[in-house]
């Protein structure tokens, strides 16, 4: 049986030519569908391609096969074995990433992301939500609002989806009852309207079925509602609504085959523009007029949110990647300090003060987290102290990057307030987030011009400032070697200052403990002062255990290239041991001494250290000897 | 308001793609197969640098044993983009006269998938566009469009990368490789009707003419060239032939058709009620999950 909402066997059959022209002006939504393992979403979607013909007959004859072999459903098509992917999922008999599936009727085209419903894949229901229009939220008819429907409500809320609905599933199980639909609706409706979610579509459907999904069911009289395909037919698309926001084109690329051309390439996030328009470059504010939209197939009159562009300044101003083009008298604001939600989604949990990469539309910077406010437990929707994110944790956070971010909060524009989080060693993407605002204190706080500069104040005591970051084990020689680089520096007559980690615990950094985050804020505060020193012309010299490698590369990525030389201090464990000039490895031996590196808690040596003195090999003189001719050359 | 089709979507967004992958990589490379989806890929990669040409070459990892008809569309396409061609082909499958006749699954082995890991690190590539689409199999439909590679062209289906919005991560260690997919979210459908409304040249074999023929295990092999070894007494028979995709062609099965003209084979598509990997055999040595281990072991 062909339904006539679908690809109209006739119509192609008899004028294929006027076919094509129907289906050239198809729009296009991306929805999710989010539920439980046993609310029927493989088997909706799995219906949803059915129905729209999407499945082929050699397709069909290997479904009819595998629903006999391994289905669920006894003799009859099981529909959720066509979307079950990846093979150790298909044994397992659960959807567990995110796949994307492609239907069409008359009217649209859909993009399907099918995401899963476990806990702990959290992850994959944001991922999915984030590229989505619309949300389809599954309950089984027969169990009601679970804390999984709460959780995917919230998530799909959180991401920002202003189109929900509600899909009440497996209605032929409850006889079609209205009074089971109502019961389940008017629960969800006051969960929905405790975390903000104003309006939602409810139905009641069988995938399993096909009632209400393609035409109303004659099982469920009293519903007045749409079908699902109808309603997925006619919602209205977020690019639509972008069209009407203020110009935004983050730019990717510069094109420049040639002197006499010089293009901005990009994907507008909102907005419109025609040649002609005042244009502002953020955040160098520089303001020109577009002078051409142009394309393979001849110039645009006009390009709006969601189309991919090349655009021309009648100005030459300077303009590059991560820059953003914006409407003259309406431009995004910058900023280096923001209040977010973050969603944490690595097996390594977010180290506080770390900096990771942050990407957020053309932009790459480096950022660094506080210590959430709270994080969301988002089965009770619960507000809990918490002291980091782990796997699947969602925190409300502060966060600080090091150079001025262009953005815009995300419930206004998705492109500039969504942001991925990159570790900086594994480069995988740990994290996803969304701006909210920008705290007013970064934008109060101005580089003051000082006139005498870095380079006077070096040039005064004729000499290059550098850092010599010692790192190393306790106990590995780190202050001894230092002292003597000092000596020797002194009698050369070079001012130099060295900063110690003991004696900084004694006065800046005495509020810090030894956890990971305090060890990171430890070293963060001490590059910050080597860079201060270096500004006024001085040798530092910096004798700290520093036990990772992402805060050494934070320090050497502040200071200039040629001016940080990391020494590494190379003492075998067994060694800085037997000699424990403090005692201190024997206390953390039996435990009276936590977090002692070496021990009981990690040391990441340096890769590629531009010195690294064996102690096993040579004598803390030679060792000062050698660094000193490496700084003097 | 204008209201975007979901042609021009799709479209802005491949482009995006394209444009975020020569900004961030070091030496991207788009492999080139001469199909119907290496087509719109190319041709959304120049939309995307016009009026630069695209600026990366095109690789072709070639088994020799492609249809004549692929060899002269590549070069021209080549030509007409201003990109450089690189052609490469496995030198120990060349060397052990690996074919598809004799060789079953070892040649698509040898040929692609190692030719192809062998291609990448000669020329020292880290990030290769490929014109793989998410509803052509079920294991496509879980990869990212940014898809993450070992030192040793591995795939990790358990451990991807999350991808959420249009942000994508194209941070590696040295050595390692990203496989990028700007046309993921298109259909066969959409492709053949992107080819339509733009004009983009495709090989011939597409459409239907009388072409010689032999039937073997059901499938209609194109006898392509005299290196088609014929069983005693069989004898090419003259059919009017198309193929839906295009491969190697003695692993590429024809299907009878009248389709001439472009509309005619979107005709035929849509009213058909076979997949279009059907005719390939490569997806089924190996059994249900075979071109998910494929994908693991390095093939695109």
């Amino acid at each position: 049986m062909t339904d006539p909402i679908y690809k109209t066997d006739a119509l192609i059959a008899e004028d294929i030519n006027a076919y094509l022209e129907t289906h050239q002006h198809k729009s296009l939504l991306r929805f999710i569908t989010c539920g439980s393992v046993d609310d029927g979403k493989s088997t909706l979607i799995g219906r949803l391609l059915y129905d729209s013909k999407m499945i082929f007959e050699d397709q069909l004859a290997a479904l009819e096969a595998d629903s006999k072999r391994v289905g669920t459903q006894g003799q009859e098509i099981d529909f959720a074995l066509l979307v079950d992917g990846l093979a150790a999922e298909r044994e397992q008999g659960i959807t567990i990433d995110v796949a994307y599936r492609f239907f069409a009727t008359e009217k649209r085209k859909f993009i399907v992301a099918d995401t899963p419903g476990h806990e702990q894949y959290t992850r994959n229901m944001v991922t999915g939500a984030s590229t989505a229009d619309l949300a389809v939220i599954l309950i089984d008819a027969r169990k009601g609002v679970l804390t999984q429907t709460r959780r995917h409500s919230y998530l799909a809320h959180l991401i920002g989806i202003r189109n929900i609905v509600l899909a009440v599933n497996k209605m032929d199980l409850v006889d079609y009852s209205q009074k089971v639909f109502d019961d389940i609706v008017a629960d969800y409706t006051a969960f929905a309207q405790s975390i903000g979610i104003t309006s939602f579509v409810p139905m009641p459907i069988s995938g399993f079925k096909g009632d209400n999904i393609t035409a109303n069911s004659e099982n469920t009289p009293w519903y007045t509602g749409k079908p699902l395909i109808e309603h997925l037919e006619t919602v209205e698309l977020d690019n639509t609504a972008d069209q009407a926001k203020p110009f935004r084109l983050p730019v990717q690329w510069v094109n420049r085959p040639n002197l006499d051309f010089r293009g901005f390439s990009g994907l507008i996030s909102t907005g419109s523009v025609k040649p002609g328009d005042a244009i502002r470059v953020l955040p160098s504010g520089k303001t020109s007029t577009v002078s051409r939209i142009v394309t393979l197939d001849g110039d645009l009159d006009e390009a709006v949110a969601g189309q991919s562009v090349t655009i021309c300044l009648a100005d030459e101003i300077d303009c590059s990647r991560g820059d953003v083009i914006a409407t003259a008298d309406n431009p995004p604001e910058a900023a280096n300090q923001f209040e977010t939600t973050i969603v944490w989604m690595d097996d390594e949990a977010l180290h506080v003060g770390r900096s990771y990469w942050l990407k957020l539309g053309t932009q790459m910077v480096s950022a660094t987290i506080q210590q959430p406010k709270y994080t969301v437990n988002v089965n009770t929707m619960e507000h809990l102290a918490a002291k980091t994110l782990d796997l699947n944790a969602i925190g409300v956070a502060e966060m600080a990057t090091d150079k001025p971010l262009v953005f815009e909060p995300y419930a206004d524009n998705r492109a500039l307030g969504g942001f991925i989080l990159i570790d900086k060693i594994t480069n995988r993407t740990v994290g996803a987030g969304m701006l909210h605002f920008s705290l007013r204190r970064a934008q109060n706080v101005h580089w003051q011009a000082v006139d005498i500069t870095r380079e006077m104040h070096a040039g005064m005591k004729n000499q290059k400032p550098a850092v010599l970051w010692f790192t190393g084990l306790s106990g590995s020689g780190k202050s001894t070697i230092a002292n003597l680089v000092e000596k020797k520096l002194h009698r050369m007559n070079r001012h130099s200052f060295l900063l110690d980690g003991d004696n900084v615990r004694h006065g800046l950094n005495k509020d810090l403990g030894f956890t990971e985050a305090d060890r990171i804020e430890n070293i963060r505060r001490v590059g910050e002062v080597a860079k201060l020193m270096t500004d006024a012309g001085l040798i530092v010299i910096t004798a700290f255990i520093s036990p990772f490698r992402a805060e050494r590369d934070m320090v050497r990525a502040m200071i200039p290239e040629d001016e940080f030389i990391e020494i590494f201090i190379d003492t075998p464990l067994a060694e800085a041991e037997a000699r424990d000039v403090k005692g201190l490895y024997k206390k953390a031996r039996s435990g009276q001494l936590k977090n002692f590196t070496g021990i009981d808690s990690p040391y990441e040596a340096p890769d590629s250290p531009e010195v690294r003195i064996d102690t096993t090999k040579m004598t803390p003189e030679q060792a000062a000897e050698l660094i000193v001719e490496r700084l003097i050359g | 308001m204008t209201n975007l089709t979901h042609l021009e979507r799709l479209e802005a967004e491949s482009i995006h793609i394209l444009r975020e992958v020569v900004a961030e990589a070091e030496r991207p490379v788009m492999l080139y197969s001469v199909g119907k989806d290496s087509a719109v890929m190319l041709h959304l990669a120049r939309k995307a640098f016009y009026p630069s040409p695209p600026p990366f070459p095109l690789l072709h990892v070639d088994t020799t044993w492609k249809f004549r008809d692929m060899y002269a569309l590549r070069d021209r396409m080549a030509r007409e983009s201003g990109m450089e061609l690189l052609v490469y082909q496995n030198p120990e499958a060349q060397e052990r006269g690996i074919n598809p006749f004799d060789h079953g699954p070892l040649h698509t082995d040898m040929w692609k998938t190692e030719g192809l890991k062998q291609a990448l690190d000669l020329y020292g590539f880290d990030a290769a566009f490929g014109g793989a689409r998410r509803d052509e199999e079920k294991s496509r439909a879980k990869e990212r469009i940014f898809s993450f590679r070992t030192a040793s062209h591995g795939w990790d289906p358990k451990n991807q990368r999350p991808e959420l919005w249009n942000l994508y991560n194209a941070k590696k260690a040295k050595g390692e490789s990203i496989r990028v997919f700007p046309i993921s979210n298109w259909t066969e459908l959409d492709i053949w009707q992107y080819i339509h409304l733009n004009d983009i040249p495709i090989v011939p074999l597409y459409f239907s003419a009388k072409r010689p023929t032999v039937e073997r295990d059901g499938m209609l092999l194109m006898v392509d060239d005299d290196r088609f070894p014929l069983k005693p007494g069989e004898v090419p028979v003259e059919r009017s032939i198309r193929f839906r995709t295009l491969g190697c062609y003695p692993l590429t099965g024809a299907v009878e058709s009248e389709a001439a003209t472009l509309p005619e084979v979107i005709q035929e598509m849509l009213l058909t009620t076979t997949s279009e990997r059907q005719g390939r055999v490569i997806d089924k040595d190996g059994g249900d999950a075979s071109m998910e281990k494929k994908k693991q072991e390095g093939y695109f």
